[in-house]
């Protein structure tokens, strides 16, 4: 047992006043390695592709539309290599099938991924149509791919956005502090990082006449995911240090610092020169991938570290002691902190 | 489906199990705990759980760290300086002496001066408590070791009352258990008797029942891959399912030689664990305190739960724990939200000038 107390030199763990046993967490953090937040980002760049490849079909945008097919091919099978890598028993993958269960965040993510993938999969088969040998392309199967890709690119947009939020909740339903208190704001943040980051591939891909849509995406997907992010960070109580300390924190600013300049270099830039537009796409995509690895790695730090887990739990205990009233959801009304930083 | 994510409920009929079978669990009486980890071992013996690792953590006796994918009892030990109830050590008040540390290194370099009365062949030299009574003899060289000093033994300082805590960590087999609710592939599952439970040929090693568990109990096995046992796979006490389908007690409890771990039906433990916190505030242990035991927790109550001596989490256990699936409805309406937000502006994205 240790006590940590302000000004104690052989404090274990700085300076809340708590106790931990030995300073050892209380929570595990889960195993999972960087597969994770890389499949979020993956995932959230596919998710929104998709949906620039529907809307970039049905305005004839060819370019856009092929960027976001394939972007969401790409993305969509680096994910899936990703989640595979990561179970203990890759070679077990298809258990994941056996049931539905809506209490399981990752089953849910697991049956969304199926019904969106094929589809996915398909309309980018339906853009790679021209690599096909001629003889092939104008035979049966070349037409029906070319007919399936606007249907196949649709049903892939519906599911689509699905794709992008459920992921904030695969976090946030886990006993890991900063992803659990995050869970009110984290499928706002995330489908705003997927927006940034799929608008910015766009416009990477799509020339200047096509990529309005792409540039609009990304900044709106910008601006939400700073302005949730603020506010999440502000509803956590301790629980939102984790996202300032360390690898994370560097993670975290360096995702602002990126997805503010290339929100404010698409906007302002991105639509009259072609170099801008890559180098703004570039940066919001890089600060979406920041931002999950950020909150990836905070959320693993939060585990680690006991203070996390005891602190929020004891201000809960003390005001329902207190007979404070508590919030609908049960938490103590900001304020009420033992301790304030 | 009433209070299927949160309060109070019968665990097995929720799960659709139609048999009568009384919910079982376990009562850890820690205040009788001797720390002998008989538990570690029967458990360890039984399940043929491999060995993870033999390290000397410098956390008194504890040096299984903590439960995790092969240790599915873990004994804790917590050294305190105050007196249990109304035990009286007869130490408190008395001189501390000097750290042992400096004993043994006065010992070092005296026999390094050639003087072997101190390494132990010739006792007259030291008192009972291990302490030289230096005949005259050459002070001893400065050899630049280094030498450390225990808190509390600089001179004049005294002896504390003392207690040492104890406390035989397992499975909490919770009423509304996040493990089993994550679990993507089925593995975990609500046995009849009330316990979860994972199946090792279903379980793909996903990892999510690791992070979602609020006691930090589940882990997933790390080792040889087709050399370890469940390799990959997430592990963790079972309740011994296999013996007490057979009406016997799970091995930790048949092993436990103070009866400090009690096995039975969940409804009968509370009310013995209730009785022995009332004999112990009687008794003038008046930090007794139940932990787990009650339906309108977090948790919906433990399958296994706790007589207590401090607060919790001296323990490692949280003071407060709740299932994270509490607020799964929420967040599955915030998701759908936000999913509707990216949908329509994707939509208006388009709608502009080209």
């Amino acid at each position: 047992m240790s006590k940590g107390k302000r000004g104690d030199k052989n404090a274990v763990v700085p300076p809340a006043e708590f106790t931990s046993y030995y300073g050892r967490p209380v929570v595990k953090a889960s195993p999972w390695e960087h597969d994770i937040p890389a499949y979020l980002f993956m995932g959230g760049v596919a998710a929104g592709s998709s949906l620039l490849a529907a809307g970039a079909d049905l305005t004839d945008r060819p370019a856009l539309r092929r960027t976001g097919r394939l972007g969401a091919l790409v993305g969509l099978t680096l994910s899936m290599a990703a989640l595979v890598r990561d179970l203990g028993r890759p070679e077990r993958f298809l258990n994941m099938l056996r049931v539905v269960k809506v209490t399981s965040p990752m089953s849910v993510g697991t049956w969304i991924l199926t019904a969106y993938g094929p589809f996915a999969g398909l309309a980018a088969a339906a853009e790679l149509r021209g690599l096909l040998p001629r003889r092939v392309r104008d035979g049966i199967v070349g037409r029906l791919l070319g007919a399936s890709g606007t249907p196949a690119g649709l049903v892939a947009a519906a599911f689509a956005p699905a794709v992008a939020s459920y992921t904030a909740v695969l976090l946030s339903d886990t006993a890991t502090p900063t992803w659990h208190e995050a869970h009110r704001q984290l499928p706002f943040v995330f489908v705003g990082s997927a927006c940034a980051a799929s608008g910015g591939l766009g416009m990477i891909g799509a020339p200047l006449s096509e990529a309005g849509p792409a540039r609009r995406l990304a900044v709106g997907g910008a601006l939400l995911e700073l302005a949730v992010e603020r506010r999440m960070e502000q509803s956590m109580g301790i629980t939102a240090e984790p996202l300032h300390a360390g690898h994370a924190g560097q993670l975290m600013r360096a995702s602002q610092v990126l997805t503010i300049a290339g929100a404010a270099g698409a906007a302002l830039l991105g639509g009259r020169s072609r170099g801008a537009a890559v180098v703004s796409g570039a940066a919001l995509m890089a600060g979406s991938a920041c931002l999950r690895f950020g909150i990836f790695d905070a959320g693993q730090a939060s585990a680690r570290d006991p203070r996390y887990t005891v602190v929020p739990q004891r201000e809960r205990l003390a005001a329902r002691a207190a007979r404070i009233v508590p919030t609908s959801d049960g938490r103590p009304p900001v304020g009420t902190a033992q301790e304030k930083r | 489906m009433s209070n299927s994510f949160y309060g109070p409920l019968d665990p097995a009929p929720d799960a659709g199990w139609r048999d009568d079978q009384p919910r079982k669990g376990f009562f850890t009486d820690t205040s009788v705990c001797i720390g002998c980890k008989a538990c570690e071992v029967a458990c360890k013996e039984w399940n043929a759980v491999p060995e993870d690792g033999l390290l000397m953590l410098g956390s008194s006796y504890d040096n299984s760290g903590s439960l995790g994918a092969s240790t599915w009892r873990h004994v804790k030990f917590i050294e305190q300086p105050k007196s249990f109830g109304h035990q009286n050590a007869g130490m408190a008040g008395t001189a501390a002496g000097p750290a042992m540390t400096d004993v043994l290194n006065r010992t070092a370099d005296s026999a390094l001066l050639g003087d072997r009365t101190a390494l132990g062949t010739d006792h007259s030299g030291l008192d009972l408590l291990g302490q030289p009574v230096p005949p005259a003899r050459p002070a001893p060289v400065e050899l630049g070791m280094p030498l450390s000093v225990l808190p509390g033994a600089a001179d004049g300082a005294q002896r504390t009352e003392f207690r040492w805590l104890m406390e035989s960590d397992v499975c909490k087999h919770c009423t509304h258990a996040a493990c089993l609710d994550v679990c993507p592939t089925g593995a975990l599952f609500r046995t009849e008797f009330g316990t979860v439970v994972v199946q090792d040929d279903i379980c793909n090693g996903c990892g999510y029942c690791v992070p979602a568990c609020p006691f930090g109990v589940i882990d997933r096995r790390v080792g040889e891959k087709g050399v370890t046992k469940n390799e990959g796979v997430a592990q963790k006490c079972t309740l011994c399912y296999d013996r007490i389908g057979d009406g016997l007690q799970p091995a930790c409890a048949q092993a436990c030689p103070t009866q400090s771990i009690q096995y039975g039906d969940v409804e009968e433990l509370r009310e013995r664990a209730q009785a022995r916190v009332d004999t112990l505030h009687e008794q003038g242990v008046h930090d007794a305190r139940l932990y787990g035991h009650d339906t309108h927790d977090g948790i919906g109550g433990l399958g296994a739960f706790f007589l207590l001596l401090d607060e919790p989490e001296v323990y490692g256990l949280p003071p407060d724990p709740v299932v994270t699936t509490r607020d799964l409805p929420e967040m599955w309406r915030k998701a759908g939200l936000a999913a509707l937000t990216m949908l329509a502006g994707a939509v208006a994205v388009f709608g502009g000038r080209r």
